[in-house]
């Protein structure tokens, strides 16, 4: 059988066999009004050459540059062996086929992934992921609503120190499935939510640890609070951070019930915005309401080790319409280089990352804060990432230093008009103690310029 | 051969009802535990929760599919069978005995004399399996 799509001569014959004047009759039954109509924006197919030469002229864009920026992608130094391994063809074509037990090899990677993200987090089950870390909260939410059946409320509460691109993803998703979303300030001063005042009727909670502004909320008392008003609690974690602070499954009492996240800091470059990947673990008990592919390890007739899909009741090529999610896609090579990465790294490797990303971090923000003109933002600790207050907008500030070479860091007011003089910036390990000096020496030059 | 106990009432979506006054016991049939092959798990409702007849109440998952259980008269939960939980295989080796799902407390306690007669519910398998 050809892999290649199908030519219009094949579509006149198929459609003629079963009596169909057009394609777009065959969704004849969906309301007009549930259709998102041409996809306008998209602009039409482009040539070869014309595609390599814009994508070129683009990745030049993304070279040139000190990145400072973090706000949920992060750029960490990533062996040359994870790309070398991933790059081959076993793992660069191969897709999970659908008789998923012919691939061995996929599967035994993605066990391996499952194990790693649940030592990680210190939670009981792994699913194979899912798209990216704001999809693996929606889903988070959707889980948590069937998963709490003593409480039917469809509303869950959503801290508003998460990550304003996450918060947008899951209103997108969930809006349209009767669950409203409540979005919880957060402090002025602390930039974390503090305890949600009334319990109220929630479903469930969703926190970041460490939040948006790289702080760090009571993950123990809200876990507690979460569990005491019968609500379950989603941890949305960075998974290097993982490494140093405490993990969901250790939060408060009972531990998280849910924890999803972004994999991207784990051998993922920073590509414009993709391909990521989100992971997503949970407690045992809830697991069949979990999404996504789940591998389990088994053994043969031979009684030699095997591993094969489980749990697939669940999901929807047995469960149809009430399969706990359609996302049955996992980010299989994204998963892989994650796998190879945490596996180089080891649990030391990790916790040296997390520990260097963190220190460069405070290094730079008692550089600034020497200089009288730059205060951190927000009190309380932070990881690898802090808001840092200038005495103009953010926005003036940034295209000076861009012209010395520095991505200073997000401007905060593009997201909370509050906080336009506010900038976040994000240190890993890849950072010397030159760059954090270039750094601060560029910002004080572009405050200069600007009369400060 | 499948059993088809004459003291009990069936469903054709094939689940069986006792009625104990008026508190009926439900389970799976013979025939529907025999179909499903082996029971790995079965989600049950929460004790306290209401339902009306026909709806979606318990879900049995097998190695084969997962199939929803639906409430055969209107009422109450009143309790669940926590075995199966532990020993999803209690479907399989004792439909009608140790393998029940749960027990509701009917609002119309006649209601169970309109579903279908152990006769008439064999007769409805039968006609399945031609």
């Amino acid at each position: 059988m050809p892999f290649v799509p199908h030519t219009p001569n094949d579509e006149r014959i198929m459609l003629a066999s079963i009596g169909v004047t057009s394609i777009e009759a065959l969704f004849d039954e969906i309301p007009q009004a549930l259709r998102s109509g041409e996809l306008k924006q998209t602009p039409s197919g482009i040539s070869e050459m014309e595609l390599l030469r814009t994508m070129n002229e683009r990745a030049r864009l993304d070279e040139m540059h000190l990145s400072f920026i973090g706000a949920g992608a992060y750029e960490h130094h990533i062996p040359s062996a994870v790309w070398d391994l991933v790059g081959r063809g076993e793992f660069m074509t191969a897709y999970t086929p659908y008789q998923a037990e012919a691939s061995q090899g996929t599967l035994q990677l993605i066990y391996e992934f499952q194990t790693m993200m649940t030592r990680l987090l210190q939670m009981e089950v792994a699913n194979a992921s899912v798209y990216d870390g704001a999809t693996a909260m929606a889903e988070a939410i959707l889980m948590a609503i069937r998963a709490n059946k003593k409480n039917k409320s469809r509303r869950v509460l959503v801290a508003g120190d998460i990550n304003p691109a996450y918060i947008e993803a899951c209103q997108v998703i969930v809006r349209n499935q009767g669950i409203e979303l409540k979005v919880q300030g957060f402090n002025e001063d602390s930039g974390v939510i503090g305890l949600a005042g009334e319990p109220g009727e929630f479903a469930a909670l969703v926190v970041s640890y460490p939040n948006y502004f790289g702080c760090l909320p009571d993950v123990d008392a809200l876990t507690d609070w979460c569990h005491e008003n019968g609500a379950l609690m989603v941890g949305v974690v960075n998974p290097t951070a993982m490494a140093l602070l405490k993990p969901p499954g250790e939060w408060g009492k009972e531990g998280a019930d849910i924890a999803v996240g972004e994999g991207q800091p784990l051998g993922i470059p920073v590509s414009s915005g993709g391909p990521y990947l989100g992971f997503m673990c949970c407690k045992q008990a809830i697991v069949r309401q979990m999404p996504g592919r789940i591998i389990g390890r088994t053994s043969d007739v031979d009684g030699r080790d095997g591993f094969a899909l489980t749990l697939q009741a669940r999901e929807q090529h047995i469960r149809r319409a009430k399969a706990t999610s359609n996302i049955c896609t996992n980010q299989g090579l994204l998963v892989t280089a994650a796998t190879i990465y945490l596996s180089l790294l080891g649990d030391v490797g990790l916790r040296s990352v997390a520990i260097r990303s963190h220190q460069g971090l405070q290094q730079l923000l008692r550089n600034l804060e020497s200089t009288g003109k730059i205060k951190t933002r927000f009190s309380g600790p932070c990881f690898h990432e802090a808001a840092i207050e200038l005495p103009i907008p953010a926005r003036e500030v940034l295209p000076l230093m861009a012209e010395q070479g520095i991505l200073g860091g997000y401007d905060l007011g593009l997201s909370f008009r509050a906080l336009e003089n506010c900038l976040l910036v994000n240190v890993t390990e890849t950072k010397t103690e030159q760059d954090l000096a270039l750094y601060g020496t560029t910002l004080l030059n572009a405050l200069e310029a600007k009369g400060c | 051969m499948a059993e088809f106990p004459t003291e009990l009432r069936y469903l054709k979506s094939h689940e069986w009802v006792k009625q104990e006054g008026d508190v009926v016991i439900v389970g799976i049939s013979d025939h529907a535990q025999d179909a499903l092959g082996d029971v790995v798990y079965v989600e049950l409702p929460e004790v306290g929760a209401e339902f009306q007849a026909g709806d979606e109440i318990a879900v049995v998952e097998s190695v084969k599919a997962a199939s929803d259980i639906y409430a055969p008269v209107a009422g109450t939960v009143v309790e669940v069978n926590a075995q199966l939980e532990d020993s999803p295989e209690l479907v399989n080796e004792a439909p009608y005995a140790d393998g029940w799902f749960f027990k509701i407390k009917v609002s119309d306690s006649t209601a169970v004399e309109s579903l279908l007669t152990a006769k008439q519910y064999q007769a409805l398998c039968e006609a399945e399996e031609h």
